[in-house]
């Protein structure tokens, strides 16, 4: 690890204790979605679509019912429609109008792999067989699955009546264009005018899927006076409570929601599939339902991303300043609205300090499933665009990619061209840092390039809340409601021991379920270290407060004559030395006596969260004969604001880089004529696998962010930003063509070889 | 599903020609049970032939040697006298699958699973191995390239179980390897497989060879053209840039999510010379 920035001294923050998770996940004790199993439980399963698109004119589930140890169906009978109203979860906006349509489908199905039932049966293959008995009429309808294609005039419409917002005057006409973005900085015609070089770029993209190893698993079990219980592997408990009691119109308070332990996310753990169909299914049966999806099921019906077709072109001068940006995003929904190409837009730029921006974004529907939250959504299609682009200018111009990029660079004070103006980052930082990193100055071999790419994200804070409490030993007990994917427990209690100067050992912390804490927003934007280390440290602040008036209540002096000091209880002023100064354990022993137990809560909606910049430098090797690229060298430089956990910190730089350069390499949903998925599996859905990667090396960099007590920037998503342009540099330069498409595929690396020797 | 684990394979014969319904043989399972658990398959009786001493041996036999069908990938890494004369064979066994794959997964099972791309077959091919067959009316041999028709379809009747393949005695200088291209490094199919034999004389020059490819047809090839553009030459650059397009004119390949037509018949001649030359290389050391 190398610091950029001096970090204050801190005893705890910035070690590397061992998880307090640690032991039960690598002894196979630790209880993940699928884990967990309640007596007299049935086992639920799903009907699925076979069709892309299709209206559903009947459905029979009468013999299915006969079947002996079937005990509930449930079908779009069983969900009340909802209300076209757009609600903020997760990094996305959510409709219930279409929620309800995507957990079961209602006047069509819109992808393969939609729901259409569901079963509730004493076991598996009963529930099996169940399926193939319900008798489903569908009128199949033209369907279109590839985005430019969705916006053409005469495309099968997804939705019925759908007109594009934010375009004047609106269209006469429906079309699977849901919405038009648009953000303008300055005057694109003039900062083109100034440019001694502008190039024009076409790029396409295809829908990766999160590739979380846990599928979607969940438990419910609802009693005979309505009130419910629900475990389930989530990023955001509340926000599973708030959609399954909206969808089953139940109070939120008669629903309880546990959430397990996590086997990844990635954002697409932040919506509700199969809780409210395990609910409602409970709910008829009264018998605890069991439900997981099966692999296949992951892929076909959980939210990959968008797949893209972004065009860009950039203005620069001779000296490398860049005059002028501009982009038009087209990103796939899935079939419904609610791409993320806002993000998309607003990422695309701002790694820079540029004075004339144009970015424009299309969110287009077409039958695929409805894409979900994945690390940065819309980020990193966005900025490998642009980033390729500016990749390119570098070539041209003979400047060295990182010297563009300072000269470039955003910094405290440039106004982003989606509005805000930065506060201090560590976009130059991490350039300097890459400068001076082994890896840039490394000699390369044959056949090998190199390639660096900026990235950006812009993290959020929100509401949380955190529970301390003083245990009769004085050790504490922290209950926090953002799941822990990364290391959040870990991180929370050494912010805690940090903030009341306790060993990291005594404090035991959990994830709290929906009843037995105040509201959290989901682990998503990067914020459950940021928002939930704030809400500790308010909790722990208020420990200390509380502590100290009980020393007070004791000494039978005023309150304000009573301070703490590293990590005592200490009499001062006129008082100073009159009385042994107390520990939180001394203080923990009395409290019974002084007044009751000691909680500290942390209730807050963070604010001042900061964006994390992070530059990556890949090298990869091209088979000349095959296409095939290895990467076989990669560094990640980014700002963390402050490492709390400075190896999980590197664990999330790691884990973006894997999946950046499984998306640049491999991974994309392959959809046969007929509009179905043909590689819903791990087998043709190419991750990478262990021996395709290389020691990912981290650098940390830290510009702390003013707005936190310990400096803490989001770091989570920025990670996977950068390796797409990073990678498409450094296939450039190994084997001499420029490719505008993911992912880098043998087959397509070696065509476009093919075809540049013989042009 | 009715479960038979037979002692003989005269009786594994019987159970499977007397059953009405689907009847399937059973080895490692890699191939079958998976199918079962995916409901592609749902057989009425399966028959484990493990328990059958054949299929489970590897045994020197006329100077050559006789692998049982159900013998794994990692019995046969284990075997270190087989190892040093295929080697090539050997190692296509071990690209099955993982660590685990390989402590179950059978060179029966590769190839009775019928697919195009089955890693083992076109070494085995390449090998010369006759697999031995026993069926309710007795015993016969076939040649591993004429076992596999189609993808799903084999050229074994109601009731044939392949008991064993028998690799042929080796001449000196004889070496054998296979390739095969993947886009990741492992836990994947082949997108083209190669498997090389080939044999010198005490000039270095090639007397006799057999290529066989995977992946590129509906069932794995034996490539005669291929062999003969080596026969005969030093295994130079121009033999295998001849063995290469002879390589290339064999492949009846598909566009399909693992690969285009174009690619698959591009890297069928890459393999092929580079698999060429690594069994080159052992038969000169050989
Ligand atoms: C994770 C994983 C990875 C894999 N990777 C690869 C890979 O890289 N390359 C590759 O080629 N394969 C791969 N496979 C497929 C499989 O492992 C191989 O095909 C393996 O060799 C099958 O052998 P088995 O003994 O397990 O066959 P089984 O599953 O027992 O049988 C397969 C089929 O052959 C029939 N059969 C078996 N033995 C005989 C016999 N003696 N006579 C007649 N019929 C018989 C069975 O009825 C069945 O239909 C993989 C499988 C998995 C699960």
């Amino acid at each position: 690890m190398q610091e950029r920035v001096k970090s204050p001294k801190f005893d705890v923050v910035g070690t590397r204790p061992v998880r307090p998770d640690g032991a039960d996940k690598v002894t196979g004790r630790a209880k993940y979605g699928a884990d967990h199993n309640v007596a007299g439980q049935l086992v639920g399963k799903v009907l699925r679509s076979p069709h892309p698109h299709a209206r559903i004119k009947s459905i029979d589930t009468s013999a299915a019912l006969a079947m002996t140890g079937v005990k509930a169906v449930v079908t779009r009978d069983d969900f009340k429609d909802q209300s076209s109203e757009f609600v903020p979860a997760g990094e996305m906006l959510v409709n219930y109008r279409d929620v309800v349509r995507n957990v079961m489908a209602r006047e069509k199905v819109l992808f393969e792999g939609h729901p259409v039932a569901a079963v509730a049966a004493t076991s598996e293959s009963v529930a099996r067989a169940a399926l193939r008995a319900i008798k489903v009429e569908y009128e199949i309808l033209p369907h279109v699955i590839d985005v430019v294609e969705a916006m053409k005039p005469d495309a099968p419409i997804v939705e019925d009546g759908m007109i594009t917002v934010g375009v004047t005057p609106p269209p006469t006409k429906p079309s699977n264009v849901a919405k038009r973005v648009e953000f303008v900085l300055g005057d694109i015609e003039k900062g083109f005018k100034e440019a001694d070089l502008v190039i024009e770029r076409e790029f396409n993209t295809k829908p990766v899927h999160q590739g979380y190893i846990e599928p979607h698993a969940c438990v419910a079990s609802v009693s005979e006076d309505g009130t419910a219980e629900l475990w389930t592997t989530t990023q955001g408990h509340w926000i599973a409570r708030a959609h399954c009691a909206r969808l089953l119109g139940w109070d939120m308070t008669k629903l309880r929601v546990t959430s397990s332990e996590i086997g990844g996310g990635f954002g697409g753990k932040t919506v509700v599939y199969l809780e409210p169909l395990a609910l409602a299914l409970s709910a008829k049966t009264h018998r605890p339902v069991k439900m997981a999806m099966t692999r296949e099921e992951v892929f076909k019906a959980s939210g990959p991303t968008s797949g893209a077709n972004v065009w860009v072109k950039m203005g620069v001068k001779k000296d490398g300043t860049i005059t002028a940006g501009e982009a038009v995003l087209k990103y796939q929904a899935g079939c419904f609205q609610g791409s993320p190409v806002q993000p998309g837009c607003m990422c695309a730029f701002a790694p820079y300090d540029l004075a004339n921006v144009k970015v424009v974004g299309f969110d287009v529907l077409s039958n695929r499933p409805k894409v979900a939250a994945y690390r940065a959504p819309g980020g990193p299609i966005s900025e490998y665009a642009v980033e390729s682009v500016v990749d390119e200018i570098a070539e041209k111009l003979g400047m060295c990619p990182i010297e563009l990029r300072l000269k470039n660079a955003a910094k405290e004070g440039t106004k982003a061209a989606y509005g805000p103006k930065f506060g201090p980052v560590g976009m130059v930082e991490c350039l300097e840092a890459a400068k001076g990193s082994p890896h840039w100055k490394a000699p390369l071999g044959k056949n090998q390039g190199r390639g660096i790419a900026a990235g950006f994200w812009f993290n959020i804070g929100g509401e949380t809340t955190v529970n301390l409490q003083l245990n009769e030993d004085g050790t504490l007990t922290l209950m926090a409601g953002t799941p822990d994917i990364g290391g959040l427990r870990a991180s929370l209690a050494m912010m805690a021991a940090e903030e009341l100067k306790i060993p990291y050992e005594k404090v035991r912390p959990i994830i709290a379920d929906t009843s037995s804490l105040g509201y959290n927003f989901v682990t998503g934007g990067s914020r459950s270290t940021f928002s939930s280390g704030l809400a500790t440290v308010e909790a722990a602040r208020s420990i200390i407060k509380q502590a100290c008036g009980r020393a007070a209540k004791l000494w039978e002096i005023p309150e304000d004559a009573v301070t703490w000091e590293s990590g005592e209880i200490k009499p001062a002023g006129d008082n100073a030395g009159k009385f042994k100064p107390m520990t939180l354990t001394d203080i923990a022993k009395v409290a019974g006596k002084t007044g009751g137990s000691i909680v500290g809560v942390g209730a807050i909606s963070a604010q001042g969260a900061a964006p994390s910049f992070g530059v990556h430098i890949a090298d990869s090797e091209v088979d000349p004969d095959t296409g095939k690229l290895t990467i076989t060298r990669y560094t990640v430089i980014q700002d963390a604001g402050i490492a709390i956990h400075p190896a999980y910190v590197e664990g999330q730089y790691q884990g973006g880089a894997a999946q950046g350069i499984g998306w640049a390499l491999n991974e994309e949903y392959i959809y046969g004529d007929d509009g179905k998925l043909q590689n819903a599996g791990f087998l043709d859905y190419r991750i990478p696998v262990a021996s395709d990667l290389p020691m990912i090396e981290t650098i940390i960099v830290e510009v702390p962010n003013p707005r936190h007590p310990y400096g803490v920037r989001g770091i989570g998503e920025t990670a996977i930003v950068p390796p797409m342009a990073a990678i498409n540099a450094s296939a450039a330069r190994a084997t001499g063509v420029r490719m505008f498409e993911l992912p880098l595929s043998p087959p397509k690396v070696l065509k476009a070889m093919k075809a540049a020797k013989k042009a | 599903m009715r479960y038979e684990s037979p002692d003989t394979l005269e009786a594994a014969a019987k159970l499977l020609a007397s059953e009405s319904g689907e009847a399937r043989i059973l080895a490692g399972g890699t191939d079958l049970l998976v199918q079962i658990r995916a409901e592609v398959l749902s057989p009425a009786l399966v028959v484990d032939i493990k328990k059958v001493a054949e299929t489970r041996a590897i045994k020197e036999e006329a100077g050559g040697f006789r692998i049982g069908a159900a013998v794994t990938g990692a019995e046969l890494k284990e075997h270190s006298a087989l190892k040093k004369v295929w080697p090539g064979l050997v190692e296509a066994a071990n690209l099955i699958g993982s660590t685990q794959v390989q402590g179950r997964a059978s060179l029966g099972g590769n190839l009775c699973n019928g697919s195009p791309a089955a890693d083992s077959v076109p070494a085995m091919i390449a090998a010369g191995a006759i697999a031995s067959i026993v069926g309710p009316n007795g015993r016969r041999d076939l040649k591993v390239e004429d076992i596999m028709l189609a993808p799903r379809k084999l050229a074994l009747q109601k009731g044939e179980i392949i008991a064993s393949f028998l690799l042929p005695k080796r001449a000196p200088h004889s070496g054998d390897a296979y390739l095969r291209f993947i886009p990741r490094t492992e836990m994947d199919i082949a997108v083209v497989g190669c498997g090389v034999s080939l044999t010198l004389d005490g000039s270095g020059t090639c007397t006799a060879a057999r290529v066989g490819l995977g992946a590129v047809a509906a069932r794995p090839l034996l490539v005669e053209d291929a062999a003969k553009a080596l026969v005969g030459t030093k295994v130079d650059d121009a033999a295998l840039e001849k063995m290469a397009a002879a390589a290339r004119a064999a492949c009846k390949p598909i566009d399909d999510k693992r690969g285009t037509i174009e690619f698959r018949t591009d890297v069928a001649g890459v393999l092929a010379k580079r698999t060429a030359l690594i069994a080159l290389e052992r038969a000169r050391k050989a």
